[in-house]
């Protein structure tokens, strides 16, 4: 009761807080990233949509860099292994990260796949998202960095109708580039200028994983990455 | 939809709140949400109406304050309008977001005895 006045009102307290609403997972992120540091491994957040291409980009990947480098990779999937099952083909140790309903990866189901995945002699952990735009972007997993794959056919104005993606993105993977000559309407000129729109400093490699095209660079992407995180 | 998670540590972080300062019931929660931060009002709203009940939250009004994406030049600090390139026209550093990612628990208030 309100003792000020007697009136017989409740007294109410208010209480300022100013904290973010995804501070556990961001403290277990950091937790993350920790152990990533310690064992010297890059950890990448790769994300897109379903079908934009981050399995065939990391199976490109491990044959182009043909024994080269140690990878290692987590697969978030609805309801599937089939991701991790095919990078385990291509030479890749990776686990499957079975998220259900769940739309995005979080940093405690990272966390508790790390238990279970030979990582910590990999130069690289490649983490594959969930195929989704949206969710994906707001959850830190301990990654180094943020890459996405666009794939040409899905529109150039996907990174303006998904800022909240794109403005994350380190790099935009363009994937799928062997299908150009087939979509004469689409406009390689405006997927950058709607990256420029989005990311403050846009970076982009156009990469095919069946033809190989683009793959050198991202791996020399990688590498500089590696050098620049090690030092 | 991971709204419902977002709602879900709300309520989380609310009870541990109410529970610190052994209050008798909430009154009102405020959150602040950026235009970029990936999170929908609306959804954030409905998410709301169907997981607190029958917890901490039920009958505390949610006042969801919506904070448009700001940007500004990483160098001199100039603003760049929304819509435009993310580079300033000035100096030509790539541009810097200001506010408009929060997804912030502001405020709570609650009764206590």
């Amino acid at each position: 009761m309100c003792e000020t006045c007697g009136c017989g009102d409740p007294e109410l307290m208010p209480v300022e807080i100013h904290e973010s609403l995804l501070g556990e997972n961001d403290r277990a992120a950091g937790h993350n990233r920790e152990h990533f540091t310690d064992q010297g491994v890059l950890a990448i957040n790769l994300m897109g949509s379903p079908g934009s291409g981050k399995t065939a980009v990391l199976e490109a990947t491990s044959k182009a860099l043909d024994g080269r480098g140690r990878l290692s990779a987590l697969s978030g999937d609805l309801a599937t292994d089939h991701d991790a099952d095919r990078l385990q083909k291509a030479g890749i140790p990776s686990l499957s990260i079975t998220t259900g309903s769940a739309c995005h990866l979080d940093a405690q189901l990272v966390h508790r796949a790390l238990h279970d995945l030979e990582w910590k002699e990999s130069d690289l952990l490649f983490i594959e998202n969930v195929g989704n735009l949206v969710c994906p972007a707001i959850y830190d997993l301990g990654q180094a960095v943020n890459v996405v794959a666009l794939a040409v056919t899905e529109g150039e104005d996907k990174p303006l109708k998904y800022p909240v993606m794109f403005r994350k993105a380190d790099l935009v993977l363009i994937t799928k580039v062997d299908l150009l000559p087939h979509l004469p309407q689409v406009d390689m000129k405006a997927i950058e200028d709607a990256l420029s729109h989005t990311m403050p400093e846009p970076a982009f490699i156009p990469v095919s994983a069946v033809t190989g095209e683009g793959i050198d660079r991202w791996l020399e992407w990688l590498e500089e990455l590696r050098r620049h995180h090690g030092e | 939809m991971h709204e419902y998670s977002i709602v879900q540590a709300l309520i989380d972080r609310v009870q541990k709140e109410a529970d610190a300062h052994g209050a008798e019931a909430v009154h009102g929660i405020r959150v602040r949400i950026g235009e970029i931060s990936g999170v929908e009002i609306d959804l954030l709203r409905s998410a709301y109406e169907l997981f607190s009940e029958k917890s901490v939250c039920e009958g505390a009004e949610l006042e969801i304050v919506p904070v448009p994406a700001r940007w500004t030049c990483r160098g001199c600090g100039a603003p760049i309008r929304a819509g435009e390139i993310l580079c300033c026209p000035v100096c030509s550093q790539p541009a810097r977001l200001a506010e408009g990612d929060e997804i912030l628990l502001e405020r709570i208030e609650m009764e206590v005895a």
